[in-house]
């Protein structure tokens, strides 16, 4: 059905606009060659003018109308700290491409009107004018260098590597078809090895587990991470090009089977705070769902979400996670009730290559929540502790 | 001093035209004995031209429908799509209630085919090849082409590269489906994705034919613009438009042999075990011995032609606005040598920028610097230019019809378009509008867009050269009019979207908070893209039925025009010109010079003239 509408109406623009055609040429027959030239020029010459004024009006009143999606405005605003510098400039090339926009579009549209054809009319004959040439190379130019330094600066700072002796967190996002792991590097702060090569159905990741720094990495279900800390996001891949995208807080990388990237930044909303911020936009206090007007409201389901913006495959739209900054109390809380991969489900199993023996500085005591978890091998490594 | 009645021009180039001694041995005809060597495996430039529109016009309706499907998916994902079933067979999944939905495989088969067809097919062989083909020799007065007969292998090139994309088309596992820019490992490794397989296969081989083709004709249109401009056309003396084609058949020469290079290794990577783009991969529950290579490799190999190519297509465009906007406003074009000077710059900076699709692709971010200086440099000659046509329109005439009016919206688009580019250009911005909606909307303007309306701009303005009738200039101005419209209503809604952070290439936004939130501005594109889509039916329906029956023009030179391809006959045949070529004594735009509506380029300068072209 959807279909037929579609077609009939293709069908009936082309059909209409033959008959109009036909019309239209009767009408200048029946006016005369001249007089139907004189007004057809006005009548066009009078329509791209007020195309003209259409296309301003119509572009700054979109502006307006959107611009709780512009980049620094409402609820767009930046969750992180150099993402506030990305939106200034951003704003600060909208207002200058829009100041050129206006006034070369006006200049388009309203000369275009002005001489509109006249026959036996005389033209100016003016086939260049050396002064006006070099100003507007050289206004172009000005406003290109002022674009140029400011969006250099901030770029350079931006992608800065974190150094050593920094206080950041790093995690590890794996991109593959069509999902995310994120790794933490647990208690050391240090990421353990990997290899490729020893991906397997028990071990989604690779990790090399004679390298001791591997231990106590664990994979979290959700990026978790808290407000005000620097993050260095090492971002790789297992299979095809993905991008490590998290659009409020202005983080983008591509995910690289074999060489890997990374993206500094630091959140500063927890998603409690955002989330009251969307609560002052009337867009985001509708149903959630529109089938049910009275669940949750937009702002409540909202959350953080990290996205592929690589195309990768046909999964490509469903790679999701969900992204959570909190307090760094809570942060360090969530953190403490993670498992390490190694402990909870290879110490001691046939994977281990550490089957056996005694690793220095092997955890007593764990957590209440672990406990409850604890598996034979891991009380079998705790005996042969006592042992000891 | 008058403008020249025909006899008086007829006279000129019987008494001061060039006698090369065409007719003489009579070859003039030689090659067009039958129906075969006269429409076909045709060496005639004009005809060849005419090969490459029609062609173009075919893939561009395939590539525009292809759009219109995957629109529907994005504007309209619960809607049944079933009725598409007779056209893409199982690509329809229809569920148990009956209601047919697209496949995912066939979304993105679509959305890469959609690319690949209108950049290479339709924007470059449709838009250059038809123009360079019909123009060069028609303007610079030669007889034809340096080598007709390598200009008909590069059509024939293209006709093969197009038999096997549209083969690729209806491939049981689809068509390749990992974007335009086929970046491995997805498109080096049939895992990865349905439409790698042999999709990609005949892809990666169509494309290469297709770069022969356009190498062939790039060799030819140099080779003629340099060497068979009749006496009296200097450089400084050539219409825009061939100073367009020349840069643009450089640029392709330079570009696209990379390209190549690209693709055989990637070819190796394919089917030899090699590892130029592939390392460290575990895919399909098994991990491949490749190490050592670099998927960014490809991406550098590709973006050298991959952003000389948008300027491939745009340049011809540029150079038949110049010229479109010049003839119609009765005014010379403003700063001329300005023109050719910011096309030379544009050119020459669109080898140094190409990095500037790869800010985001994990190169060294000290790079990018140079990478932003350039990109943002060539804003300096594309403004120039810009100005230059605002310049040429104030002060005329400005006579309206379909070729006039499409290059006044080509400015309007390229103003439009070239300013979001900016933004992209800065890598600050770009860290958050790379790959989302704000990229789909810029290119669509400034290089989509705007390359087609330098398109339709030359289509109606040469259309009496190519058939000897006009296309109907009601049915134009509607479409004119619709397109401008609609296009502005289709790409304004998209630049909101990307700012907002939606990805672009993705199937359904339905599963994120952050790009759920669109469905009524998705619609809204939707529903203008199907109604432009319904006029660009319309322009294909005005142009084959004025080819047959379009009013027929009546006189040698029905623009007033200034250049050499007025005055051939109405139809002219093999050799273009009847008796002697034409020589030349002016600059292309002698415009309401002196008072004189316009002064043909064969004519001699009147007594204490000037030349116009000295002034510069």
């Amino acid at each position: 059905m959807t279909g037929f509408i579609i077609l009939l109406a293709i069908v009936l623009v082309v059909v209409i606009s033959v008959q109009i055609g036909k019309i239209v040429e009767l009408a200048n027959k029946i006016r005369g060659q001249e007089e139907s030239d004189r007004i057809n020029a006005d009548r066009t010459a009078f329509w791209l003018l007020v195309f003209g004024i259409a296309l301003i009006l119509g572009t700054i009143w979109s502006c307006y109308h959107y611009k709780n999606f512009m980049l620094g405005y409402g609820p767009h605003e930046a969750a992180s700290i150099h993402g506030k510098k990305v939106d200034s400039i951003f704003n600060l090339t909208v207002i200058l491409t829009g100041i050129v926009f206006v006034l070369t579009q006006v200049a388009l549209f309203y000369f275009a009107f002005k001489y509109k054809g006249r026959p036996g009319k005389k033209v100016l004959f003016i086939p260049h004018n050396n002064k006006l040439e070099f100003y507007w190379t050289i206004t172009p130019a000005i406003v290109m260098t002022i674009l140029v330094v400011s969006g250099l600066m901030a770029w350079n700072e931006i992608m800065a590597d974190v150094k050593e002796d920094e206080d950041f967190i790093e995690i590890e996002a794996v991109a593959y078809q069509f999902a995310w792991d994120i790794r933490y590097p647990g208690k050391d702060h240090k990421l353990g090895t990997r290899n490729y090569k020893l991906i397997s159905g028990t071990n989604g990741l690779g990790m090399d587990w004679t390298d001791p720094k591997t231990h106590d990495d664990f994979i979290a279900d959700q990026i978790v991470l808290p407000k005000g800390k620097k993050v260095r996001v090492r971002i790789t891949s297992k299979d095809v090009l993905h991008n490590f995208y998290l659009p409020q807080f202005r983080v983008k990388m591509d995910a690289i089977p074999g060489l890997p990237t990374y993206f500094v930044f630091t959140p500063e909303k927890t998603l409690d705070e955002y989330k009251l911020e969307l609560r002052k936009y009337p867009e985001y206090l509708e149903p959630s769902d529109p089938k049910d007007p009275f669940g949750p409201k937009k702002w409540e389901t909202f959350t953080y979400e990290l996205g592929c913006a690589e195309l990768c495959g046909i999964g490509h739209y469903s790679m999701r996670k969900v992204v959570k900054i909190v307090s760094p109390k809570e942060y360090e809380e969530w953190f403490n009730k993670q498992n390490s991969v190694y402990f909870s489900t290879v110490r001691n199993t046939d994977d281990d290559p550490n089957k056996g023996k005694v690793l220095a500085g092997e955890p007593i005591t764990t957590s209440v929540e672990t406990k409850e978890k604890v598996d034979t091998t891991v009380i079998i490594s705790k005996e042969s502790l006592n042992k000891k | 001093m008058a403008a020249l009645t025909h006899l008086e021009e007829e006279k000129l180039i019987k008494e001061q035209g060039y006698n090369d001694h065409f007719y003489d041995h009579h070859h003039g005809d030689k090659h067009q004995m039958g129906f075969i060597t006269k429409y076909i495996f045709c060496q005639d430039h004009k005809i060849i031209a005419k090969q490459f529109l029609i062609t173009g016009i075919i893939w561009a309706i395939i590539g525009a429908a292809m759009s219109v499907i995957f629109r529907l998916q994005l504007g309209f994902p619960e809607a049944d799509m079933a009725w598409l079933r007779p056209f893409l067979g199982k690509w329809i999944v229809v569920n148990d209630d009956g209601i047919g939905s697209l496949d995912p495989n066939f979304y993105y088969a679509l959305v890469t085919m959609h690319g690949t067809i209108i950049v290479f097919f339709v924007l470059t062989a449709g838009l250059s090849g038809t123009f360079s083909n019909l123009l060069i020799p028609l303007q610079i007065g030669a007889r034809d082409m340096a080598s007709g007969f390598l200009n008909m292998l590069s059509y024939w090139f293209f006709f093969l590269s197009s038999v096997i994309m549209l083969a690729s088309l209806v491939l049981s596992t689809g068509p390749f489906s990992g974007g335009w820019t086929a970046y491995p490992p997805l498109s080096a490794l049939p895992q990865a994705s349905q439409g790698s397989g042999t999709g990609m296969t005949l892809w990666l081989i169509s494309l290469t034919f297709f770069v022969v083709s356009v190498l062939l004709g790039g060799v030819n249109y140099i080779t003629t613009i340099l060497n068979l401009r009749t006496k009296g056309m200097s450089m400084w003396r050539m219409p825009l438009t061939i100073w367009a084609f020349l840069i643009t058949a450089i640029i392709g020469l330079l570009s696209f042999p990379v390209l190549v290079a690209g693709f055989l290794l990637l070819m190796f990577d394919r089917g030899m075990g090699t590892s130029f783009y592939l390392s460290e991969i575990f895919i399909g529950g098994q991990a491949l011995d490749n190490v050592g290579g670099s998927p960014v490799l490809f991406q550098h190999l590709f973006w050298f032609l991959g952003h000389p190519e948008v300027y491939i297509i745009i340049l011809p465009a540029m150079g038949l606005v110049s010229e479109i906007l010049s003839v119609h406003s009765r005014k010379p074009i403003f700063g001329y040598k300005a023109m050719v000077f910011s096309m030379l710059a544009i050119a020459f900076l669109s080898f140094i920028v190409w990095a500037h699709h790869m800010f985001m692709a994990g190169v060294n971010p000290f790079i990018s610097n140079f990478f932003v200086l350039f990109t943002l440099i060539i804003a300096v000659p594309s403004a120039v230019k810009v100005f230059n046509w605002i310049a040429t329109l104030y002060g005329g005439n400005v006579r309206f019809n379909s070729a006039s009016l499409f290059a006044i919206g080509f400015v309007s688009m390229f103003i439009s378009g070239g300013l979001t580019g900016i933004f992209l250009g800065n890598s600050t911005i770009d860290i958050q509008q790379h790959d989302t909606y704000f990229v789909v909307a810029h290119f669509h303007i400034v290089m989509g867009i705007a390359a087609f309306f330098g398109m339709f701009a030359g289509i109606y303005n040469w259309f009496p050269k190519m058939y000897g009738r006009f296309m109907n200039e009601t049915l134009g101005q509607i479409h004119f009019w619709g397109t401008l419209i609609g296009a502005y209503l289709i790409f304004g809604p998209m630049h909101y979207i990307g700012l907002a952070g939606v990805p672009r290439r993705y199937f359904r936004f339905d599963s994120f908070e952050t790009f759920k939130q669109f469905d009524a501005l998705n619609q809204f594109i939707t529903v203008c893209a199907i109604i432009v889509f319904a006029l660009q039916i319309l322009f294909v329906v005005n142009f084959f039925y004025s080819i047959w029956k379009g009013k027929k023009v009546t006189s040698k030179n029905p623009w007033e025009s200034n250049t050499l391809e007025w005055t051939t006959p109405i139809k002219p045949g093999h050799g273009n010109w009847e008796g002697n070529i034409p020589t030349v004594n002016r600059w292309p735009y002698d415009y309401g010079k002196d008072g004189v509506d316009f002064i043909p380029q064969i004519k001699p300068l009147a007594e204490g003239e000037q030349h116009s072209e000295l002034h510069q």
